[in-house]
């Protein structure tokens, strides 16, 4: 979505703050009466940015409102195929699933869950990792490659999945020290092979390639 | 009785009044910056003393519907939570005063920044669960176009409580009350504990108590400095300096049962400007006694406190600056990267810092251990001999262990019940207090920024009921006390 972003770059940031004391002095007669022709066209503008900086704002919200009704089609899941489907297998990796932190709900209540592929979501973060311990009687192979929000801090929460057997952990660019995490993950789930960044691969692909701006809340496609 | 006086009613009605008083002064204002302007004009007259360049940016404005003292994070959340609720947008004026914007001895900055559901009080169960659902949402709730998202770091870790066989029963009836309010906490035998946790040497631990959710630490400058970014462009005025003194009116009535009662009013707040004498006044409706550890002192200045003892007006805002020493150490052997939070049964705590085996503790001292808060100094003592042995027990890898920095800081400390102070004063009935969190106002700042802006604007909590933490309590001798702190 790049249109708000766009929109946003209309608005030199000083604005924002001439605008705001302008406002505050409208109604009130300003001490620089040479400046009223000035000060009109600046109220002018002004009174326009408000606008702008409206629509900015209702732009940003509904970005947000719209990942959170995609969330609740995840909903679905459970009434149509009932909370336990034995040995279930369940992928949500087509470029980039919505899947968020409530979108989790459904899947949590799989408790005979086994593999859960949740590669390359864009709204995946630190906290939907911490919500995954319900699993852990059942779960034995997680995929989080190429999310962009998840640290090394929602990877500590997996100690909570004893029963863990294979676990992706590659090409996550908001962890800081891959390799040094990707051992403290081994030390921390003795029974599970941890596959993280191979050096070649991370010398393949040169940093332009890396996704950026990775924690901001508008996702960049 | 005085309980009648002690409602916040009487103090609401008073407050409407002064709210809407504002409409009455834009006339005096107008009067105020023609005359202003005359000045100006003659200054620029030949022969007249020209101080038109005089530069004011750096000044207060001269009226401001509410003054918030103290731009740490609970001022800033209440000044977020008064601009969210306001009916219409600008409605309200508020201006955040802050003595030191470099913030070098605010408590909020110098936190361990911990976040818990893991209390005693319903309330503060509630408030750590409303903090965390903001605090998940954050760049929600505080997105500012064009600034980059907030970046918490929010470790989602969890707390491990540990008691001993005399804690346990307190500690299971908490934990029941904690789950119902919707906390996920789950419950630990000694065994579980140490199949779980293969590190700890569980002697002595009778229970313990785990959050599985919601709970672990954050980077208090992050929450700190996007509320900050976010008020600003709400439109919220901030300025440097401090409040030294309040200008206030006084009226005598008489309660229903003929006692008599002496009603306070700010009128004005005095803002002394760094390194100068020079102050400037402030009218106002509301003042906000957000001064964290200093907002006993600031009370003072309304005259809370003095008065008779035994009476309302004698009672002080029993808030006060407690010197706590948080210590890191390096540890090589140390436990992993699913190490909590930990509370030991004796009060020392512990956690991660990072990945590079480092971790960082305290404890809080007994009454008689209590540090001289005048300065920031660290005790170093303190640590070999009333932290490190017990450390070395509970976790034996450290007993070899190399402290690499340690810092002190202030607890806004409760010294009556160690619990929040929320809502108007009694008899200084335009000031609120937000203060008094004795070491966990960090996360409970955004609701309790919740519950003043409602208590201000609705006159009465919505949110969340803080109705136990109003300021009457003290007089009452009422404890409402919580028994996890840490
Ligand atoms: C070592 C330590 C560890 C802690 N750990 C945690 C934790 O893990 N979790 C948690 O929730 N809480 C924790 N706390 C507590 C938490 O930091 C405080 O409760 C919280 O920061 C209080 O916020 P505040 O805005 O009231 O105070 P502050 O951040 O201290 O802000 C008050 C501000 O008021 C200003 N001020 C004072 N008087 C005046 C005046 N007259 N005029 C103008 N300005 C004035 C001060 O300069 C200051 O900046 C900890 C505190 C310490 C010291």
């Amino acid at each position: 979505m790049a249109a708000p972003r766009a929109v946003l770059r209309l608005v030199p940031p000083k604005w924002n703050v001439g605008r705001r004391g302008f406002r505050d002095l409208s109604g009130v007669v300003t001490p620089e009466r040479n400046l009223r022709k000035k000060r009109t066209l600046l109220q002018f503008l002004s009174d326009h940015f408000y606008e702008v900086e409206f629509l900015r704002e209702y732009l940003l919200q509904r970005q947000i409102q719209k990942v959170h009704l995609d969330n609740r089609a995840y909903s679905h899941i459970e009434s149509t195929y009932g909370p336990d489907i034995a040995g279930a297998y369940f992928v949500l990796k087509h470029g980039g699933a919505v899947i968020n932190y409530h979108g989790l709900d459904s899947l949590l209540s799989l408790k005979e869950l086994q593999s859960l592929s949740l590669q390359r979501c864009p709204h995946l973060d630190d906290w939907c990792l911490s919500r995954l311990y319900p699993l852990a009687g059942s779960l034995q192979e997680l995929l989080l490659a190429g999310c962009p929000r998840i640290s090394e801090r929602g990877l500590a929460c997996l100690h909570h999945l004893p029963n863990l057997r294979k676990l992706d952990i590659s090409d996550l660019p908001a962890v800081e020290f891959p390799s040094l995490t990707q051992i403290l993950v081994e030390e921390m789930l003795p029974n599970c092979e941890v596959i993280g960044t191979d050096w070649a691969q991370g010398l393949r692909q040169g940093p332009e390639e890396q996704p950026q701006d990775t924690a901001g809340p508008i996702p960049a496609e | 009785m005085l309980r009648r006086v002690l409602r916040p009613t009487l103090g609401r009605s008073l407050l409407i009044r002064g709210l809407s008083s504002r409409s009455g002064n834009s006339i005096l204002d107008w009067d105020g910056n023609v005359s202003e302007i005359k000045k100006k004009i003659r200054s620029l007259i030949p022969g007249e003393p020209s101080n038109f360049l005089y530069d004011t940016k750096h000044l207060p404005p001269e009226h401001s519907d509410v003054v918030i003292v103290g731009g740490g994070v609970i001022g800033l959340s209440v000044a977020f939570w008064l601009k969210t609720l306001e009916k219409r947008r600008g409605a309200i004026r508020v201006l955040v005063v802050e003595r030191d914007q470099t913030y070098s001895k605010a408590s909020t900055g110098l936190s361990v920044g911990g976040i818990r559901q893991q209390f005693s009080l319903p309330q503060n169960v509630q408030l750590s669960l409303f903090a965390i659902d903001f605090l998940r949402n954050i760049n929600e709730h505080l997105a500012v176009a064009d600034a980059p998202p907030v970046d918490l770091q929010f470790n989602p870790s969890g707390y491990l409580l540990l008691a001993s066989e005399e804690g346990a029963a307190v500690l299971e009836s908490n934990v029941r009350m904690q789950r119902q309010e919707g906390a996920k906490i789950c419950l630990m035998s000694p065994a579980q504990l140490q199949k779980k946790f293969p590190w700890i040497n569980v002697e002595g631990v009778a229970l313990a108590s785990y959050g599985m959710e919601n709970e672990g630490w954050f980077d208090p400058w992050s929450l700190l400095q996007g509320l900050r970014r976010k008020v600003q462009s709400m439109g919220v005025f901030f300025c440097q300096g401090e409040v030294t003194r309040f200008v206030t009116s006084s009226s005598r009535m008489r309660t229903s049962v003929g006692e008599e009662v002496n009603l306070k009013r700010i009128h004005e707040v005095h803002v002394k400007m760094d390194n100068s004498l020079e102050y400037q006044p402030v009218k106002c409706a509301i003042v906000i006694n957000a001064a964290g550890a200093w907002s006993g002192q600031v009370a003072e200045l309304a005259g809370v406190g003095k008065g008779p003892p035994g009476t309302l007006q004698g009672t002080k805002l029993p808030v006060e600056p407690r010197k706590r020493f948080v210590y890191l150490w390096h540890c090589p052997q140390g436990p992993g990267l699913e190490t909590p939070l930990i509370t030991d049964t004796n009060g020392v705590y512990f956690r991660r810092e990072g990945l590079g085996k480092n971790y960082v503790g305290g404890r809080s001292p007994t009454e008689e251990e209590e540090p001289d808060p005048a300065n920031l100094e660290v005790d170093h003592d303190f640590f070999q001999n009333k932290v490190w042995p017990h450390l070395a027990q509970r976790v034996p890898a450290f007993e070899s262990l190399k402290v690499r920095s340690a810092w002190a800081g202030y607890y806004d400390y409760n010294t009556f019940d160690q619990n929040g102070v929320v809502g108007p004063h009694p008899l200084v009935v335009n000031m609120y207090f937000a203060t008094g969190f004795s070491g966990h106002g960090l996360q409970h700042a955004v609701g309790v920024g919740r519950a003043v802006a409602e208590i201000l604007l609705n006159g009465h909590f919505q949110t969340i009921d803080l109705t136990p933490f109003l300021f009457s309590r003290f007089y009452l001798e009422e404890k409402v006390l919580e028994q996890n702190i840490i």
